[in-house]
This record gives C-alpha cells, sequence and structure tokens, in this order.
C-alpha cells in the first residue's frame, strides 16, 4: 500500500462551476437510478480537473452531498486510488514510469532528468511553480519503454536528452508533442516489420 | 510465422485508421445481425468450439463462463463488463485494441452481451488510458449514430448501451471483484468467492466478466468458424494472441501471433533479437510481471502457450514478454517488481499487505548484499506464506516472481550474501529493527 495524505493546506469551500455540474449530471445517467454512488470516482476526476489538478477535502465533502453518501465513503475512494492528487501539484504533472520493464531500459535517467530540471525531490514544485514530477507504477506502455505522462499524454521511447528537451518546452510554458520520441509509429517493430505488409504498403 | 489474412487484428499498427468506415473495409460490422439471429445457443456453443481461453491472465474458457450467466432474465437486469484495466507489467496489447481496433471491441461487446442477455455493458479503463478511452468513446458514440448499437441495435431486436467507467490507478481493480467494488464506487477491495459474478456481480447482479482481447476476437470466430480458431495453435492452446516484447530487445514491439508460437522466434524474427546477442539473453519473464522467470537456457525449446509454460512452472498470463539480458541486476529487477506489488497491494489481507513490503525489503537488501545467509531460505518461507493465504490471486501474483528468482537465480543471490551476523558485525545493518519507520522515503 502506499501512504497518502490530504494536503494540511485547504480552501474553505469548493464548488461544481456550471461546466462541471453539466458533465457530472451526464456521468450520472450512466449508473442505474438507485445507485448514484458509481458516479464517485468520475465526480472526483471532475472535481480534480475544475480545481488545477488535486482534491481538497470541501470537494470531497461536496461530492458526498451530491451523490447522497457519506462523506467518509468518498474520502475512502479518493485515498485508495492514486490518481487522485490530495495535494497541490504542478499545472504539468510528470508521472515518470520506473517498474521492472522501463527500469531495464534506463527510466533512472528521465528521473535523473527530472531531478536536474524540475526539483529534487518528488512531489515539489519546480522554481516557477508550473511544474512537478513523480515516480509511478507500470503505465502500460511496456514496449514503448523508456516512458513518462504529462498530464493526460503519454510520451514514449524517451532517453535522457530527449527528456530534458521535452522538460524545457514544458519549463516554457508549451506543451510538447505526444508519442514516440524516436519517429516510430505506435507499437511497430522499428525498421523490422514482418506483418500485416500489404495494409503498410497500401 | 502466422499467414497475414489469419491475423485478426488487421490494424494493430494503426495503418487504415480506427473509424467505423476503416473498420468496415477490414470486414468488422459486415453480417454481425446474422450472427446475432442464429440464437444464443450457437454463439456459445461455436465459442466453445474454438477453445477460446480468456486473454487477461487466468485462461479461463470464454464459452463455458459465458454459459454460466443464468438462462432465463429473472427479476435482476444482466452485466457485461469488459476488463481494461490493463495494469500487468509488461503488458500493453489492449491500450492498442482500445485506440486502433475499437470497433471489434463494440461489436463483440454486441454479440456477447446478446449471449449472456444483458442491456447494459460497462467497460473499465485504467485511469492512465484516458486518451485511449477518448478514442473508444468517439468509436462507441460512432456506433450509436450508425445505430450499431443502442435501442434495437442493428435492427436484431436487442438493446445494449455501453458505457466506459475509468479507473484511477489501482492494479488491483484487474481483479475482476475488485473491478465491480470499483465501478460500484467503493474501494477496489476483491470479494470472496464464491458467490462468483457469474451469479451475483455487478449490484448484485449477474454479471460477465471478460478481458478486451477476448472480447474482441469474438466476431471474427464466429464469421470464420469456431473450426477456424481451434485449427491454429494446438490442443486446448488454440488461436491467436497479441505478444508483448518489451525489455532489452533490439526492436520491442506488439504483435500478433499463433498461439504455441516457439519463444525464440518471438524475440529473433519480431523483436529483432536480444540486445548483445541471443547468448547475453539472462532470463524472460513470459507472462507480464506476475509470472516467475524462465532462465535462458529453457528459452532455447520454449513454446508460448498455456499449458507448456505451466509445465516450466510459469504462465502464459497476459503474454507480456519482458527480456531481461546479462547487463541487468537480475536481482534488482526482481526487487523493483515487489516494490510495486508492496505499492499496489489493496491492504485487505494482512499477509499481502504485510508480506509484499517483507519480501521487497528483503530484496533491496539482497540486491545490495547485505542479507545473511539463511535469509535466502527465509524469503521462500515468506512468499509460501503468502500464495493461497489471501482473498484474491494477488497473493500469488506477488510471490510467484520471487519464487521464480529463488528457483532459478539462488546461487547468486547466495554469493553476493554470504553475511554472517552470529559470527561478527561487519556492517550496520537495520533489519532487527521496525523496517518501516526507515521506509518512509520510498513509500
Amino acid at each position: 500500500m502506499s501512504i497518502r495524505r490530504p494536503s494540511k493546506e485547504q480552501p474553505e469551500n469548493f464548488e461544481f462551476n456550471s461546466a462541471s455540474l453539466e458533465a457530472a449530471k451526464s456521468i450520472a445517467e450512466k449508473y442505474p437510478k438507485d445507485k448514484k454512488e458509481s458516479a464517485v470516482m468520475a465526480l472526483l476526476y471532475i472535481a480534480q480537473k475544475q480545481n488545477s489538478n488535486w482534491i481538497p477535502l470541501a470537494a470531497m465533502k461536496y461530492i458526498g452531498k451530491f451523490l447522497d453518501m457519506p462523506y467518509i465513503k468518498v474520502y475512502e475512494v479518493a485515498t485508495f486510488y492514486t490518481m487522485y492528487n490530495l495535494a497541490p501539484v504542478g499545472k504539468y504533472f510528470i508521472q515518470v514510469c520506473t517498474t521492472t520493464p522501463c527500469m531495464i531500459r534506463g527510466a533512472h535517467k528521465l528521473v535523473e532528468a527530472c531531478k536536474e530540471k524540475i526539483s529534487e525531490n518528488e512531489n515539489k514544485l519546480s522554481k516557477d511553480l508550473s511544474c512537478s514530477w513523480m515516480e509511478v507504477e507500470c503505465l502500460g506502455a511496456c514496449v514503448n519503454a523508456p516512458m513518462m505522462q504529462i498530464n493526460d499524454e503519454y510520451y514514449e521511447d524517451l532517453n535522457k536528452g530527449k527528456t530534458l528537451k521535452i522538460l524545457d518546452i514544458i519549463l516554457s510554458g508549451e506543451t510538447p508533442k505526444p508519442g514516440s520520441y524516436r519517429g516510430r509509429i505506435n507499437n511497430e517493430p522499428e525498421n523490422n516489420r514482418k506483418t500485416l505488409m500489404d495494409l503498410k504498403n497500401a | 510465422m502466422l499467414k497475414d489474412k489469419d491475423r485478426i487484428f488487421q490494424n494493430l499498427y494503426n495503418d487504415n485508421g480506427s473509424d467505423v468506415e476503416s473498420s468496415k473495409k477490414r470486414g468488422d460490422w459486415t453480417n454481425t445481425k446474422e450472427l446475432i439471429e442464429k440464437g444464443r445457443d450457437w454463439i456459445i456453443n461455436e465459442v466453445k468450439a474454438s477453445e477460446l481461453r480468456g486473454r487477461g491472465g487466468a485462461g479461463f474458457p470464454t464459452g463455458l463462463k459465458w454459459s454460466f450467466a443464468p438462462k432465463e432474465l429473472g427479476s435482476r437486469p444482466h452485466y457485461l463488463v469488459i476488463n481494461a484495466d490493463e495494469s500487468e507489467p509488461g503488458t500493453c496489447k489492449d491500450r492498442d485494441i482500445l485506440r486502433f481496433e475499437p470497433h471489434k471491441l463494440i461489436e463483440g461487446c454486441l454479440i456477447a452481451a446478446y449471449a449472456v442477455q444483458a442491456h447494459v455493458c460497462y467497460i473499465y479503463i485504467r485511469g492512465e488510458y484516458f486518451i485511449d478511452g477518448k478514442k473508444l468513446q468517439a468509436a462507441i458514440d460512432e456506433a450509436y449514430e450508425k445505430n450499431l448499437i443502442g435501442k434495437n441495435a442493428l435492427e436484431s431486436g436487442w438493446d445494449l448501451d455501453i458505457y466506459i467507467h475509468y479507473g484511477a490507478g489501482a492494479y488491483i481493480c484487474g481483479e475482476e471483484t475488485a473491478l465491480l467494488e470499483s465501478i460500484e464506487g467503493k474501494k477496489g477491495l476483491p470479494r470472496l468467492k464464491p458467490p462468483f459474478p457469474a451469479l451475483i456481480g455487478l449490484y448484485g447482479c449477474p454479471t460477465i466478466i471478460n478481458n478486451v482481447e477476448t472480447i474482441a476476437v469474438v466476431p471474427t470466430i464466429l464469421r470464420r468458424g469456431g473450426k477456424w480458431f481451434a485449427s491454429l495453435g494446438k490442443a486446448k492452446n488454440t488461436g491467436t494472441k497479441i505478444f508483448c516484447i518489451s525489455g532489452n530487445v533490439n526492436n520491442p514491439c506488439n504483435v500478433e501471433e499463433e498461439m504455441s508460437i516457439s519463444l525464440k522466434e518471438l524475440i529473433e524474427v519480431h523483436a529483432g533479437g536480444v540486445i548483445g546477442g541471443w547468448d547475453n539473453l539472462q532470463a524472460v519473464i513470459p507472462g507480464g510481471s506476475s509470472m516467475p522467470l524462465i532462465p535462458q537456457k529453457t528459452c532455447e525449446t520454449l513454446t508460448m502457450d498455456f499449458d507448456s509454460l505451466m509445465a516450466e512452472k510459469s504462465g502464459l498470463g497476459t503474454a507480456g514478454i519482458v527480456v531481461i539480458n546479462k547487463d541487468q541486476d537480475i536481482i534488482k529487477c526482481m526487487a523493483r517488481i515487489a516494490r510495486f506489488y508492496k505499492h499496489e497491494s489493496c491492504g485487505q489481507c494482512t499477509p499481502c499487505r504485510e508480506g509484499t513490503g517483507w519480501m521487497w525489503r528483503m530484496l533491496e537488501r539482497m540486491a545490495k548484499g547485505e542479507a545473511s545467509r539463511d535469509e535466502v531460505d527465509m524469503l521462500g518461507d515468506v512468499t509460501n506464506q503468502i500464495a493461497g493465504h489471501t482473498i484474491c490471486a494477488f497473493g500469488e501474483g506477488s510471490s510467484w516472481p520471487v519464487q521464480g528468482l529463488l528457483r532459478h537465480f539462488k546461487k547468486e543471490i547466495e554469493d553476493r550474501n554470504d553475511l554472517n551476523p552470529t559470527i561478527k558485525k561487519e556492517k550496520n545493518i537495520p533489519y532487527l529493527i521496525d523496517q518501516h519507520l526507515l521506509d518512509k522515503k520510498n513509500a
């Protein structure tokens, strides 16, 4: 298990804005009428998105009221799942995969790059407060290792130099192009494709 | 090598686009209505005849699973749930289906939902695959628009709604009952079985849960016949499978191949060989991180299917092959996997919650050479205390890789760790004090 603690500094209030409210209502339609609690995970995501990528306790209370469920149950869910950030993270939130398939292809070099460019420690904001990074467990892009995720997008086939470049782009306030950084197409074997050749040439 | 025309996932590398029109060109949705009109029994029998086994790791026969759903629709609705919570280290096949072959999955959902009499299908996608989920949602919207799903789908008289539910970074939600808990809006803690989900599942209703790849191959099986599928591979291990080859190979890739293909062919032909040559191979994890590793001498002749890997005391699992060459420290690799399991244990059962951390700490010390000789046997003992003593299979999944390491690389560990703390204190090793106070940095 991982230790997860809510931030010490918490805002007083939280309310969905109109866009979030609309999204929340369309989520509720997915589930049977008497099973509103199912929407809690999606609503936590909406709250996280609205509140610059982290979930304050006030939002958990608000969602509890919104779904007629006890606050503690929302709290349980928010603290169990690791993708809900319980403390502020950067506008660009960088997650470096360091599980074995990435590790043996040099994920520690990506971590080095993050340490150089962003902050010495995980979950600490960079000097301009725009970025933070952390090590995470397998992100499920093992044939594109080593890789990292920035907000929703995957950046694959990296090395230290390429990571440094990506981090420079982010620190200048822009979003780099996602996908493979070795120019390969999706998950095909680079320059070694032996299957589905007709389609490739079509 | 499998012929290209026998490959089910023609768009695995996204050569032709994933929208409904290009999918139709590849043969999706061509005679789905006729397939449905042949009736439930025909569909289930055809899937049984194909001997399709679940692609999510356990390899349970799919036709048999479907036949467990109650025959008559009672007062409780039935549900179909698709498991796209792909988090097993080494595995990334479902992601490609979600983003490049979504219509195969949606068509499979319609057929499977009809076969098990479900009107609602939830697709549980891991939260990290948000972009891939968006692509699937676009395909679902297309399908609604063309009345491929929805009310009276394809004018077959069957209503089907498909919804996506995102997970949020919990590996354990790939376990089917934890996944159901998660859809119900709770922590992903696995349930005791029985009752099995086929009778009491989501919201207490009969629920059939299948992996993405399993469902996505069903339409092709029905179209080309169960016999065609069963003719590939070998008995009880039939059909094709997407293999993910990662780690120390020259061209890591996903490739669809026949079951029972030799491991050497997969690595040498498709993945461009081991970095440093075949002789530089140290070990292979054949089926995602939960499966015990296989040493080089066995890799030479190994075939990739459920039964022959079982005979090697490993398993096919999700067919995520992680190749580890001799440049890597095998103990460190396994220590990192142990850390993964320590991080992902849900904490419900004590042997797993405490044991995963114990294994990780011991392996970390063993990688540094700070363990004593008898601790090597103690580690084996710890794994035996976890496996089989937990609610779900996570106990086995976390202890098997360590057992595999001990089975094949015990000598390496013992060579590195020959400390004898009872004679003299050589290093300051804090294993006698409460370890988790020291772990905070990595927790």
